[in-house]
Order: C-alpha cells, then structure tokens, then sequence
C-alpha cells in the first residue's frame, strides 16, 4: 500500500533519514520504533507531504507522493495525528470531527455565503456522522463542548477520532499512547484492532514498548534515520541489533 | 431530565437557529425597526452622513473581520482596495459614461481581481512581514492614484462622478444613500454568518486553529486564504464604490494609510472573530474620530490635523490589552452562560 525506497532528509549537517527503506501492506499495523531522534516524526512529515525528501521516493498506491502539497496527500486517503496535539482548541468536538470529513463535503465558497439548498442539509449529515464515530469512542457526550475542555486522554482520541472521519485507508498515528494510563492504552490497542477489522492500514511511532508490542502486527526499527531491523514483535525483541541500539542509547 | 444518548441527533445549527429565532430576532427587528425610523426622526445631516459613512466602514469591516478574525490573515492595505473600487466607480460612470448602476456592480471586480493576483505571493508571508507587504501595497496604490493625473485627476481629484440612480430613481440624499448603505451592509452580514457557518467557515477556523492539522484534513489552506482575501478586497471595493457616489468628488486622501489603520481597528474593537463586532467597531472608531475632531481644538487649539493618529494607537494598544477579542467577542458571552452550561453537563452525566 505505502512503499518507502532509500528515503533521506538531512538537517543542515544532521541526517534525520538516512536511506530508509520499508513497505506498508494493506489491513496491516505497522510500528515504527527507535530512539529519540532516530527519524520517527520526521518520515511522517515526508509521506504527508510537510517535508520534502532530499533523495529518495514515497509511493501511496503504486502512485508517487514527490511534489503534492499535503492536503492534496490528505486527498488520497491518507491521515495523520500528531504528536504534539494539533486540535482545533476553541472549536468544539464535534466540528473538530467535522472538519475531518471536510473532503466528504461539496459546499464552496460562494455557495456557503449564499447559503444554496443543500448546504444546511450537508452540515447535518457531517454532525450525525461526527456523533457517531464519537460514540464509538465513547466521546459523545462531549459532542458539543469546546475542544480545549477535554482532558488530555480524550484529546488525544479526538485527534485519532479526527483522522478516522475522512474515511482515510492509512493512518499514521504519532505516538498515539503518549500520555495515556495503563487503561486508555488498553482501550486504544483494542479500538485499533477493530478497526483494522475494517481493513483499515496503520503505521503508528510509538515510545511505549508494551502498547507496541501488542498492537502491532510488525515493526521497523530506526536508529539515527536508517533502518536497522524489521520483523514481527516475536522477531524484533530478539534481534541483537536492536537490543544495542536500544540498550547503548540508554532508552529502554 | 437532561438530555440522553438517544437524542443527540441535534445539530449545533439548530440550536443557533432557535436561539435566533427566540432572542435574537426580538433584537434584530428593534434594531431594524431602529435603523429604518431613525432617518425619519434625524434632522440634522451631520448625523445622518455620519452613519452613511458608518455603513461603508462597516461593509468594509466586515471583510476584513473575515480575514482577521477567521483566516488569521491581516491586511493594512483595505483602504487600498476602498479606493479602488471608488476610483473604478467614479471613472468607468464618469470618464466611460458606463450607466452608474452598472459601474457600481463592476467596482468590487477591480480591487478582487488585484487581491487575486497579490494574494499569491503575499500571502505566503506570516505576521509581521504579511503586515508590511500589505502595507507596500496599500502606500504603492496610494501613490499610483496621485501619480496617474489622467485617468484620476491626481492628488486634486477626480470630478464629474453622475449621481447613482436606481430604476430610474436618482439617488442624491443622505436619506437614501443611508437606506441603501445600510440595506448592502445588512445583506454583507447575513451572507459573512452564512459563510461562517458552513463547511467552509469550520474550514477557516480549523485554520486559525492549526495550519498543519487543516492541510492534514485535506483543507488547501493557501487557497481557502485567498478566497477570503478576495472576498475582503470585494466588499472594501463595493464600499468604496458607493462612497464615491455618494461623496460625488474623490481624491487620494481617505485612501491613505491611515484610513488602513482605521479598518484593522474597528475589526479588533468589535472583535474580529464576531459578526457584528465589526459594524460595533465602525461605529465605535467613526464617533471616536468625529469627538476628538471636536474635543482636540478644544483642548489643544495648537495640534495639528493628524492628531488623531496617537488616540488610535493608544486605543489599540488598550483594545489588546484588556479585550483581546474585542468588545463583541464570545469569551463574554461565555462566561455569562457559564453556570448554565455546568448545569446541562450534570444532566448529561446523570443519565
């Protein structure tokens, strides 16, 4: 579904992706570990299209990403969360949703001002929508509250919740359990599970060893933006390449 | 008692459209009912082409409050557009003989079409440097309307704008110009909350919100920006259009910097991020202007014309002090709802 080949991005004189090369199969959860700095967000920002690839290529579909704008990315059928909670604060939840699904709505510009028939009728169906992928995270009830009320679990859930309302087919989630209780992570592994049901794709980065560990069905391991394993949880936590890369960068 | 899972197919737009209709429109029907008498009771012209004006600010404001307080973009330069849509009215009625009803249709088109092709570029700058482009800009048209002598009469001005008329209606009194100001300015607010309140106003917000989080929704930000720029460019130029006809002589003058200032006050005053806060701050920084007209010869009888300037930079500097979101602004009207919302939360949870 996503294939990454020999990507690279440096920084000034720092390599954050350094020729990293893996594959996203459809219906699949893949994690994407490593050290602190070894490159995890920084290859969310190149497939989404907010960072440019100094070398290398990203293809979505057997289509190459090289040049599209993000919410041209966004349009193919892939989100995003992020790591440092990007949610639309003073809105409320359920627009947060909403806006979401923006690419499931027509209604333009000139339309919008001149209020046509069907614009009112549009915004109800994208409400309902909203409430109901709410209610299965267990948020309606915060439907109509203001997004920066929430406590920082659900506002992580929201943003997931946000990314699910387009309708997506991949899914990147930046370190969706950071920040959770034992519980919400339990809660978090069990609902990506379902979804994958529904044949939804997942790459997440993840810090959490356990939650990683569970969800996952494989696993890419970064250390300084090259790839140094990839392989099942199984394979991975026996792999001695990672156990030193993890073990020597004092991170465990 | 409160309400329970089962009933949340309501929609947040229902319920802003029976408040409208509860509260609301008892307060829009006084005020139009205000408006529509007030005419009638004022005799004196000062006042009556003090509200003229108003209704041109406020059209003005109002895009500008779009832009502001919804796309997160400033412009110093609406007194740019303004004038070009005056000049554009004033010279395809006037030097063309274009019918004046139809050169008033046809002056929005000009400062839209300039903001459509500047707002490319200049968007793409943030804060400070999106301040100062747009101050370029506004300085750069100022100086082309002194400078092209021919088609704009120059810093002298330009005369012989033929009087508006409407089905055969000749529009020449304050009484009327004031009906119609008003009448656009109304339709310019239903359609800005029409906006604001759709697909594309949740768009805007989520922009102001967090830019890369709309593009992740698949909101082109850069032209959503820009259609909103446009939009502003459009209802400063309508604005101006008809303050040309109604002044009947323009110059360069009132399209100056200053008059830029001005607008970007009245959206923060009233609050950017509100409908009508925009219309409040036209009023609020127009009688402001006409009392330290007054109060400054009185006492200063020394300082010159551009006094005025500094209580407008002391005005600003205290609006974003102790009201940032204006004088309109919904954190207000937040907290005076507040135990109600509480309220309502209990029930939610206890059932």
């Amino acid at each position: 579904m996503l294939d990454v080949r020999d990507l690279t991005k440096n920084f000034g004189g720092l390599v954050a992706v350094n020729r990293a090369s893996f594959s996203v199969n459809a219906g699949e959860i893949l994690a994407v570990i490593g050290p602190n700095g070894a490159g995890k967000t920084t290859i969310f920002n190149l497939i989404t299209g907010m960072l440019t690839p100094d070398e290398g290529e990203i293809r979505f579909q057997g289509r190459p990403l090289a040049g599209l704008k993000p919410h041209q990315i966004a349009r193919l059928g892939i989100s995003r969360t992020f790591q440092n909670l990007e949610l639309f604060r003073a809105m409320t939840v359920a627009e947060n949703v909403m806006v979401g699904a923006y690419t499931k709505g027509k209604t333009g510009f000139v339309r919008a001002i001149l209020r046509r028939p069907g614009t009112t009728a549009g915004d109800r169906k994208r409400y309902g929508e909203a409430l109901e992928l709410l209610r299965a995270v267990n948020m309606a009830e915060y439907a109509d509250e203001p997004a920066e009320s929430l406590p920082f679990g659900l506002q992580r859930l929201l943003e997931i919740a946000r990314a699910l309302a387009a309708g997506p087919q991949l899914v990147l989630l930046d370190e969706p359990a950071a920040g959770l209780n034992a519980g919400e992570s339990q809660a978090l592994v069990a609902f990506l599970r379902r979804l994958r049901e529904q044949n939804l794709t997942f790459v997440l980065v993840e810090h959490d060893m356990a939650t990683v560990m569970d969800v996952a069905d494989r696993i890419v391991v970064l250390n300084f933006g090259s790839v140094i394993a990839e392989g099942t949880p199984a394979e991975i936590r026996s792999n001695p390449e990672v156990i030193r890369a993890y073990l020597g960068e004092d991170e465990s | 008692m409160g309400p329970s899972g089962a009933e949340h197919n309501n929609f947040p737009g229902d319920e802003v459209e029976l408040v409208l209709r509860n509260k609301n429109v008892i307060l829009i029907v006084l005020i139009a009912a205000l408006f529509a008498v007030f005419p009638l009771m004022v005799t004196s012209g000062y006042y009556l082409g003090i509200l003229v004006i108003v209704g041109f600010y406020s059209i003005v404001a109002i895009g500008l409050g779009l832009l502001l307080g919804y796309a997160g973009q400033v412009s110093f330069g609406q007194a740019a557009f303004y004038g070009l849509g005056a000049y554009a009215a004033a010279i395809l009625s006037g030097t063309y003989g274009w019918p004046p009803l139809l050169a008033l249709a046809a002056a929005p088109l000009l400062p839209a079409a300039v903001a459509a092709v500047i707002g490319q570029p200049i968007l793409k700058l943030k804060e400070h440097f999106l301040v100062l482009a747009t101050l370029g800009f506004g300085i750069l048209v100022y100086i082309l309307m002194k400078e092209f002598v021919d088609l704009t009469g120059g810093p002298s001005g330009y005369t012989g704008i033929p009087y508006l008329s409407i089905g055969g209606l000749v529009l020449s009194t304050d009484k009327q110009f004031f009906y119609l100001v008003w009448f656009l300015a109304f339709l310019t607010l239903v359609g800005a909350w029409n906006l604001v309140n759709s697909r594309m106003g949740r768009a805007l917000r989520a922009i102001h919100g967090s830019e890369p989080a709309a593009e992740a929704a698949g909101i082109d930000t850069a032209r959503l920006k820009l259609k909103v720029f446009i939009l502003s460019a459009f209802l400063a130029g309508l604005a101006g259009g008809l303050y040309a006809f109604y002044i009947s002589f323009i110059s360069p003058s009132p399209f100056g910097f200053h008059a830029s200032i001005q607008f970007v006050l009245m959206a923060v005053v009233g609050g950017a991020a509100t409908i009508w806060g925009p219309v409040v701050g036209a009023f609020v920084i127009v009688g402001l202007i006409e009392f330290l007209r007054w109060a400054v010869p009185v006492v200063l009888p020394k300082a010159g014309g551009e006094f005025e300037i500094i209580f407008f930079g002391l005005i600003l500097v205290l609006a974003l002090l102790f009201r940032p979101e204006g004088i309109m602004s919904h954190k207000r009207r937040k907290q005076r709802s507040e135990p109600d919302a509480g309220k309502e939360a209990a029930g939610t949870c206890s059932t």
